[in-house]
């Protein structure tokens, strides 16, 4: 295989799953936006999208004044935002096109009709009513895509590559969402018994990374505490946008990566490390050594991992 | 809008009946309903997008991938049409490799005094770096596609050679799956020459040309400039139905003189290069320094006979339109036979006399840039504006050796699906050719029809369709 065609069946995947969860976190925005309550300043919501997604700042560059309707065109539509809807997919869409040749008709008419209709979607038909179905079909799309890969594609170095940007790309997400506002989910909150405020931040953070329902089958007493959050989030591996899952995802690929090429690279073992990192604490000892450490540190040995794997495997 | 000059139909003869290999087609079209022509096309379109069968428009800021427009009603050859076809091809791509060869090493055409030198020799597309170099089993234009039009029964003429890298066989292939998937029907009506073995002709075709024979597997691939690439569609296509890797140039690197791919693991040798880029982009090192595509050091292993690149720098020389007019002579100076093809007289305004008629006659002829192509930069002077015209004189006599003209001709017409029904539309036929241990031309080729009523000018890029080709089996 071509260390380009790895590089663009990684980087594909890793796109998709990006617009999906831009598009997970305006949903999550949009549905708390709704819901007045005190103590919140206007907007926060739609700020923590943008700084969630790294989107923040560039946004103040562009647009300036926080209001709904620019916050959707900003990461929906904006053709210079690198993590807007519209720019995911393309770059999946272009990346799924120059490996053609590698991946199944399924997932090239999953992808590519993706891209088609979401093309033809005029940026001002979408108001603030038409949003949530909006982002629901973005969301349904990427689940298609993802779907028409596991089902379709041949279990061999290429599906390993995908596997590593799908998960590379959720990881990140999920630690940037715990980081923006990690504060609000230290153990001291608890004691509060959850202010209001607090609470509905833990809503929006739940939301974004679909675990809200799932929270509640997770803890009997279904009560949001500030610690269960930050466990459910981090260390428990049947969330599937935890930390431990995404690695004991990588985990698993990379040892079938070694395994199919004969030979284990420095990055397949730093993949590896990092899952037997997370087995191996546990909250108690990530809050003594401080969260916003261990989210910093985390972010930065993900990005690590899939930079030694680009060079390890001669992405172009 | 100049009024319309009598030409050829395919479908039916003067007295308006179906001609023979016409006949079973035209009862059926006659036998539909009016929309269902509509409804075939639409669905057409659909399946093309959906599994992104487009092509790339230079310029054009939105909807950069279109669709090229597909016409589902086929155009027909007769298997004695055919044969004649084929011999005048086979003969003109024997011919021109054999002039490639020649004219990179002895000369003897120039010396003999057929071609004048400085056609040659001050010609851009002539590649002073192929000279004294023999490609692998003397073959220099491996993949060839033949612009023909019909002007009557039995007259075809041959507009350009194309032994670059001609484009368009994934249409012909893709309008053929099509075809069948829409009607069944017309297909068990017919006995029709199949094109789907091209891939594998094409494979055998690189295969036959690498440089060790010897070896038990060669490794072939598909040279890209990428996915923004007008034809990358087809470069794609091409790759993944020969089962090779479809690469860029920073896929590829040179190490002691030989040509290997980047891999995921250990480097892996090239044998053959079927290169859809230009020769300028092929190498920085040899060529145009500035190009991102190509791949540092190539030509020298391409010197060195370590690896094949097809089709060979410098074939150019051979679909220039400037040697075009001398085709007739170098079939006749290689094959020592008449050419069985003809060519369309060409006036070369870089003679004098020849400027003169055609500054004479501009209402009258087609003027075209001698290094265009795509329909750019031409002068169709029928259809012409006054203003056009004399716009184009202007420019024509800044620069006269840029240009080559030739007389209007009454391009045949076939059966095409338009607004108000079925009429007769204009069309060319571009059939494939691939020359390597021997010459395999795919029976039929692509037919480009102009959609517009009158129009002659079938390019995609100025709103050109396809039809599929059928040659009928005796």
């Amino acid at each position: 295989m071509l260390g380009r065609t790895a590089s663009s069946l990684f980087w594909m995947s890793r796109y998709q799953e990006r617009a999906q969860n831009t598009a997970k976190l305006l949903q999550a925005a949009y549905r708390t936006a709704m819901v007045t309550h005190a103590g919140q300043a206007d907007g926060e919501n739609w700020r923590f999208a943008l700084a969630s997604s790294g989107s923040e700042f560039g946004f103040t560059e562009k647009v300036g004044e926080l209001t709904p309707r620019g916050v959707i065109s900003y990461m929906v539509f904006d053709k210079t935002n690198p993590s807007s809807v519209r720019v995911c997919l393309e770059t999946a869409r272009n990346n799924a096109r120059a490996v053609r040749t590698g991946i199944t008709a399924e997932l090239w008419e999953a992808i590519n009709t993706t891209w088609i209709e979401f093309a033809d979607v005029n940026p001002q038909s979408i108001t603030q009513e038409k949003l949530p179905d909006f982002l629901a079909w973005i969301s349904q799309r990427s689940h298609l895509f993802r779907g028409a890969l596991l089902n379709t594609i041949l279990r061999d170095d290429g599906y390993y590559f995908s596997q590593l940007g799908n998960f590379v790309e959720r990881a990140e997400n999920t630690a940037r969402i715990l980081d923006t506002q990690y504060w609000v989910l230290l153990p001291d909150n608890d004691v509060a018994g959850g202010a209001s405020g607090e609470r509905y931040q833990w809503i929006v953070i739940l939301r974004a990374l679909s675990g809200l329902r799932s929270y509640r089958f997770a803890y009997q007493d279904a009560k949001l505490k500030a610690g269960n959050i930050a466990t459910f989030l981090i260390l428990r591996d049947e969330m599937p946008r935890s930390l431990a899952h995404c690695y004991n995802w990588i985990d698993d690929t990379v040892e079938d990566l070694g395994e199919f090429y004969g030979s284990v690279q420095p990055s397949l073992e730093m993949g590896s490390q990092i899952w037997k990192d997370l087995k191996s604490t546990n909250m108690d000892a990530i809050y003594n050594n401080g969260l916003h450490e261990f989210l910093t540190d985390f972010i930065g040995r993900n990005n690590a991992f899939a930079h030694q794997l680009s060079i390890d495997y001669n992405f172009a | 809008m100049a009024e319309e000059r009598s030409y050829f139909n395919e479908m039916l003869d003067n007295a308006g009946n179906p001609r023979a290999a016409y006949a079973r087609l035209s009862a059926w079209l006659d036998a539909k309903p009016p929309n269902y022509l509509s409804r075939k096309t639409r669905e057409a379109e659909t399946i093309f997008r959906r599994l992104g069968i487009t092509f790339a428009v230079y310029g054009a800021d939105e909807a950069t991938e279109r669709l090229i427009p597909f016409d589902p009603i086929p155009r027909i050859i007769s298997a004695s049409e055919w044969r004649r076809l084929s011999a005048g091809i086979d003969q003109r791509v024997r011919a021109l490799n054999a002039f490639l060869h020649d004219i990179y090493h002895r000369q003897e055409i120039l010396r003999a005094g057929r071609i004048p030198e400085s056609l040659i020799i001050q010609n851009d597309a002539f590649l002073p770096e192929m000279v004294g170099f023999t490609p692998a089993q003397k073959v220099y234009a491996h993949i060839i596609g033949t612009d023909l039009v019909r002007v009557s029964e039995n007259e075809f003429y041959v507009l350009e050679d194309n032994t670059r890298t001609p484009s368009g066989v994934s249409y012909m292939m893709e309008n053929r799956e099509t075809m069948m998937r829409m009607f069944p029907d017309l297909f068990e009506m017919h006995r029709i020459a199949p094109v789907e073995h091209y891939p594998e002709n094409l494979r055998q075709t690189l295969e036959s040309v690498a440089p060790d024979l010897s070896k038990s597997e060669q490794t072939v691939c598909v040279l890209t400039p990428g996915i923004y690439n007008s034809a990358y569609f087809e470069h794609a296509f091409l790759a993944d139905s020969m089962g090779v890797e479809l690469v860029e140039g920073r896929d590829l690197f040179v190490d002691e003189g030989k040509v290997f791919m980047r891999t995921t693991r250990e480097p892996q040798q090239v044998d053959v290069i079927y290169r859809r880029i230009d020769d300028a982009f092929l190498d920085p090192l040899t060529f145009n320094p500035d190009s991102m595509l190509g791949v540092p050091g190539l030509f020298d292993a391409y010197r060195a006979g370590n690896v094949t690149i097809c089709n060979a720098p410098g074939t150019g020389i051979a679909d220039d339109k400037a040697i075009y007019a001398y085709v007739p002579d170098i079939i006749e100076f290689y094959t020592g036979q008449k050419p069985i093809l003809n060519n369309v007289p060409t006036w070369n305004c870089s003679r004098e006399d020849d400027l003169a008629y055609v500054l004479d006659h501009l209402e009258e002829i087609v003027v075209k840039e001698v290094h265009g192509s795509g329909g750019y930069g031409m002068l169709i002077g029928p259809t012409a504006s006054k203003r056009q015209i004399a716009e184009f004189r202007k420019i024509l006599m800044s620069n006269p050796s840029n240009y080559i003209a030739q007389p209007t001709l009454a391009l045949s017409a076939c059966p095409t699906h338009v607004a108000s029904g079925v009429a007769p539309r204009h069309v060319d036929l571009r059939p494939f050719v691939l020359i390597g241990d021997q010459v395999r031309i795919t029976p039929g080729g692509l037919t480009r029809v102009a959609l517009k009523k009158g129009s002659l000018v079938v390019n995609s890029s100025q709103g050109g369709g396809t039809k599929d080709t059928w040659v009928l089996e005796d």
